[in-house]
């Protein structure tokens, strides 16, 4: 097996026990993405010398027995985190010449973990989509299926550790963004409790539902990567000062006597067979694991993505409005007045989906119909985070399909927005409800294409999804494929 | 017509914090474009605001000097539009559920108190600054002011006249002032003003169509603003026309506001909670503490004034209108015990030294303990109130004390008996005929023998003693 192909906690070992340098690893990731990126176009911007510089530099750390959670770990990072001194894009034409001056905090954490940064991976412009075929630098192949989305909007991030061309990688979910993709990738992906992990150096698409995560192989990696991401920032007001277990201990423990929430809101007409086929398998597996599985509601669901594609658009809209071409990033040429200058900058730098986004979110503020749309929706978002406080009382984690569907093809839904919505129709009501969420493998469709489940918990309860994430992978057994490329 | 005008005022006030409202960034007027920025004001990508919990606290005490009541949880939210002094778009301030509302201040007009209400005090971060290049189409941007905390004071519409609403202003800068939470500067625009002005027939309740008044810079120019504006309209109204719901921008050069947007052009902001901040909630014990840190504020300080130093209302809303002086005031009348006249002192020549000088009391050379001297002097005949006008002045001047003045001087006033009847008796003896007039009823002549006793000693005779000596030795030869 190559050393790209193995996870965080299989490459800590042979790093403790000097079977594999940082600079071998490193070496394995790189001569893959030589081999494979030409086709899965993961990342917009590799940093190939600096990841060297990084692994040279893990190795003596290695050698004076100085060995962090991260240490000669080849990660990732979605474009949409700054990298002081790195252009940082979003994916958008908009910042395809932005330099951060400044690092984002899990940006800070990964490093000061030890990790190797491999490169920024792909996304949709701005986060906004769920294929990453928004993105201005062409669109992410599934590795699984060339001629399909890998999901999105994190779509690089989890294709790159899909395709072996990272160990881990860090994403971001607004609606679905890490979940999503990682199901179509068939590997793991946790959206943290809102507040759990730094939002500080994210560059914000929806400030109230954004939030870091990791994408992993397995879950005890996921345990790893929350160990080093989350935790209090006071760089960041919505930062909640609450304690960090250590998730690893979370990893390999079992769920007996545990009341897995099946909502029935999320067993719907729509759903793939193959996907429902899978859940109902997922569920087996959770009794024979000691879980019973109860029927619970979650009576306000139907209303999650009306009530999401109020809110997000409305804070995008305010969000963006710093991309006026006045101090950095893209600005439109040969234009001689500001209100020219506004406009063409922003009719050039943005793509259409933000656009429509933006549209739709200055529409649902604007005198005379903010009560109507965004008042009602935030009205409405309280009350699906009370089904979910409700829900939480009769049972310790929710289970459901993390996507309707497996993998689409690219193209199939980029002419119909509100099909291309609708992929994210399980995972958005988790960021409206500030709760943390994860998606694990539950097996391939019979075209071999990768299909998730999704477990959510209460606030901070992301302990109890490792729990239930880890005894479910164990008892699980699913076949260990790889994509073949 | 009988005409009344209707006057509400929006005061923003910056508060003066050492770094900004959300981000460390320094406060200070000036420095070189864009030197106290980050990229936090700078409104990059990802970056996230933290609110500076002074910010709050300042913003606390003027709501609590201001009778408001503050409410228990206030949240920032997001005014969206586009300008290029405006990095992020929009411009984080308070809307629906601002820090505190329901307060008043208290006017004195024409002897009477009248109450002026607030509306409503919120927080809110400051824009930056355009500088236009004079010789080519090209602006540039300052962002050193972005994130600059200010507080919006929005007052009720009470104030029936120019002359109120100048005195309103007068008074909330008073009290920002006192409470060291502005330095309220105008000029520099720590202290800025917009007027909403309407006018209606007196007696009508209904308000008439207002318009806003911006880009009035100081006290007087508030004033006049409003008295044009007030004519305008009311001419308007007489001639058969109507006022017309829009923003005018006072030009003070031409002493006429004009017309800058419309109604219909008027933005629309798509105010939304920022999302970035948390609610801010404010619990009784913390309204306690801010209440226990308050200065005596100046109303209050002006009654006290009046009561325990009998001086007049006038002399003290003078000696309260700035902190410092009424402190300065306290501690000459501390040391000397006599109020009035310290008032008298200070009213008249000191400050006239500073304002000539442009200076205040707190670069006033003559320190508290030389003025009480110099008072305590006078009371004691050392000097007579004559002299003791050029010995302030010299204080002034030199910083130095009256002791040392009169010293270097030879400023002594005469108070030896024995030399001033020498003068006397030399004086009376060579005006035997005016003595004469005096004896035979003519009192007035006194005055004439006073005046040969000063011009005889050079005005350093003590006039209490003058006029006592004088008129026993004019009733008679002395008597042994």
């Amino acid at each position: 097996m190559e050393l790209s192909q193995l996870t965080i906690h299989e490459l800590q070992k042979k790093i403790r026990n000097g079977s594999a340098t940082a600079v071998q690893i490193t070496e394995s990731v790189f001569s893959r993405i030589d081999a494979v990126e030409e086709r899965v176009h993961a990342y917009i911007r590799l940093l190939k010398e600096q990841a060297f510089a990084s692994a040279q530099k893990a190795d003596e750390d290695i050698k004076r027995g100085d060995i962090k959670l991260l240490t000669g770990i080849p990660v990732a990072l979605k474009d949409i985190v700054c990298t002081k001194g790195i252009l940082t894009t979003c994916g958008s034409h908009i910042l395809h010449n932005f330099v951060p001056p400044y690092n984002a905090t899990v940006v800070e954490k990964l490093k000061d973990a030890g990790a190797i940064f491999v490169g920024k991976a792909n996304m949709d412009e701005f986060a906004m989509g769920s294929s990453t075929e928004t993105s201005y630098f062409g669109p992410t192949f599934n590795p699984w299926d060339l001629e399909r989305i890998p999901g999105g909007s994190s779509g690089g991030s989890a294709a790159a550790v899909a395709a072996d061309e990272c160990i881990a990688s860090i994403g971001s979910d607004t609606g679905g963004s890490i979940r999503q993709p990682a199901a179509l990738c068939g590997i793991v992906g946790l959206k943290p409790t809102y507040g759990r992990v730094s939002r500080f150096g994210l560059i914000a698409f929806a400030s109230s539902l954004d939030q870091i995560g990791p994408f992993t192989k397995d879950v005890e990696d996921c345990a790893i990567m929350m160990n080093v991401l989350a935790g209090y920032d006071p760089r960041e007001s919505t930062s909640v000062p609450e304690n960090v277990p250590d998730y690893t201990q979370f990893a390999g423990r079992d769920i007996k006597g545990w009341k897995i929430g099946i909502p029935k809101e999320y067993f719907i007409d729509g759903i793939d067979a193959e996907v429902n086929n899978a859940l109902k398998t997922a569920m087996q597996v959770i009794e024979q694991s000691g879980g019973q599985c109860v029927d619970i509601s979650l009576p306000h669901t139907q209303y999650c993505v009306a009530t999401y594609y109020i809110i997000a658009p409305a804070e995008a809209s305010s969000n963006l409005a710093r991309y006026d071409g006045v101090k950095y990033g893209f600005r439109a040429a040969d234009v001689r007045e500001l209100l020219e200058m506004y406009k063409t900058t922003r009719m050039q730098g943005f793509g259409a989906e933000v656009k429509r986004r933006i549209m739709i979110g200055t529409y649902a503020l604007s005198a005379g119909y903010y009560d109507a749309y965004y008042k009602k929706a935030s009205q409405v978002r309280s009350l699906i985070k009370r089904d979910f406080d409700e829900a939480f009382k009769i049972c310790d984690v929710i289970l459901t399909p993390t996507t309707p569907t497996p993998a689409f093809k690219i193209g199939e839904k980029t002419d119909d927005p509100l099909q291309m919505y609708l992929s994210d129709v399980f995972t958005i009501s988790t960021n409206l409800a500030g709760i943390p969420g994860i998606s694990v493998p539950c097996g391939f469709t019979s075209g071999g294409l990768p299909i998730g489940v999704q477990f959510l918990a209460g606030h901070f309860e992301e302990g109890k999804l490792i729990q239930v994430a880890s005894a479910y992978e164990k008892n699980a057994k699913i076949e260990k494929r790889r994509p073949k490329l | 017509m009988d005409f009344e005008a209707v006057i509400g005022l929006e005061v923003h006030a910056q508060m003066l914090t050492n770094t900004k409202i959300f981000c460390s960034c320094s406060t200070k007027f000036g420095g070189a474009p864009n030197s106290h920025t980050c990229p936090v004001c700078l409104g990059m990508p990802g970056v996230l605001p933290v609110l500076n919990k002074k910010v709050v606290e300042y913003a606390m005490k003027m709501a609590l000097a201001t009778n408001c009541a503050i409410n228990k949880s206030c949240e920032f939210a997001r005014k969206n539009y586009f300008y290029p002094d405006l990095p992020k778009g929009y411009q984080i301030s308070q809307y629906a559920y601002p820090l505190a509302e329901h307060g008043h201040v208290i006017l004195d007009v024409n002897g009477e108190q009248k109450k002026i209400g607030i509306t409503r005090i919120h927080m809110e971060e400051d824009a930056g600054k355009l500088l236009h290049d004079e010789h080519n189409p090209v602006s540039y941007v300052d962002l050193n002011r972005t994130g600059v905390p200010l507080i919006e004071i929005v007052s009720e519409p009470d104030m029936r006249s120019p002359e109120e609403a100048a005195d309103y202003l007068k008074r909330l800068h008073e009290i920002l002032v006192y409470l060291e939470i502005c330095d309220g500067n105008m000029e520099e625009g720590s202290f800025r003003c917009d007027a909403n002005v309407s006018i209606r027939p007196r007696g009508q309740k209904e308000f008439g169509t207002r318009t806003e008044l911006k880009n009035m810079n100081s006290f007087r120019n508030v004033q006049r603003a409003l008295e044009y504006e007030i004519k305008r309209q009311q001419y308007l109204v007489e001639n058969g026309g109507a006022v017309v719901q829009e923003t005018r921008l006072w030009d003070d050069a031409q002493g006429a506001t004009n017309s800058m947007r419309s109604k219909e052009e008027a933005h629309d902001y798509r105010y939304f909670p920022d999302p970035d901040l948390v609610p801010i909630l404010v619990d009784d014990a913390w309204v306690e503490r801010i209440k226990e840190e308050l200065p005596e504020l100046p109303l209050a300080k002006r009654e006290r004034f009046v009561k325990d130093y009998q001086i007049p209302a006038y002399d003290a809303g003078v000696l309260t209108s700035d902190k410092a002086l009424a402190l300065y005031y306290e501690d000459v009348v501390k040391i000397c015990a006599k109020p009035k006249i310290a008032s008298n002192w200070i009213m008249g020549d000191v400050m006239k030294f500073l304002n000539e000088d442009k200076r205040d009391i707190r670069q006033c050379p003559i320190s508290a303990q030389s003025l009480a001297d110099m008072i305590r002097l006078i009371e004691e005949g050392a000097i007579s109130g004559k002299m003791a006008k050029e010995v302030v002045e010299d204080m002034y001047k030199t910083g130095k004390s009256p002791q040392t003045i009169i010293k270097e001087k030879g400023l002594v006033q005469i108070t030896d008996e024995g030399e001033l009847i020498k003068a006397i008796t030399s004086i009376i003896e060579a005006n035997q005929a005016q003595a004469a007039e005096y004896r035979g009823g003519k009192e007035k002549v006194f005055g004439f023998f006073v005046g040969q006793v000063m011009k005889a000693t050079k005005g350093k005779a003590n006039p209490q003693l003058v006029n006592e000596l004088l008129k026993k030795m004019l009733a008679g030869p002395p008597q042994g």
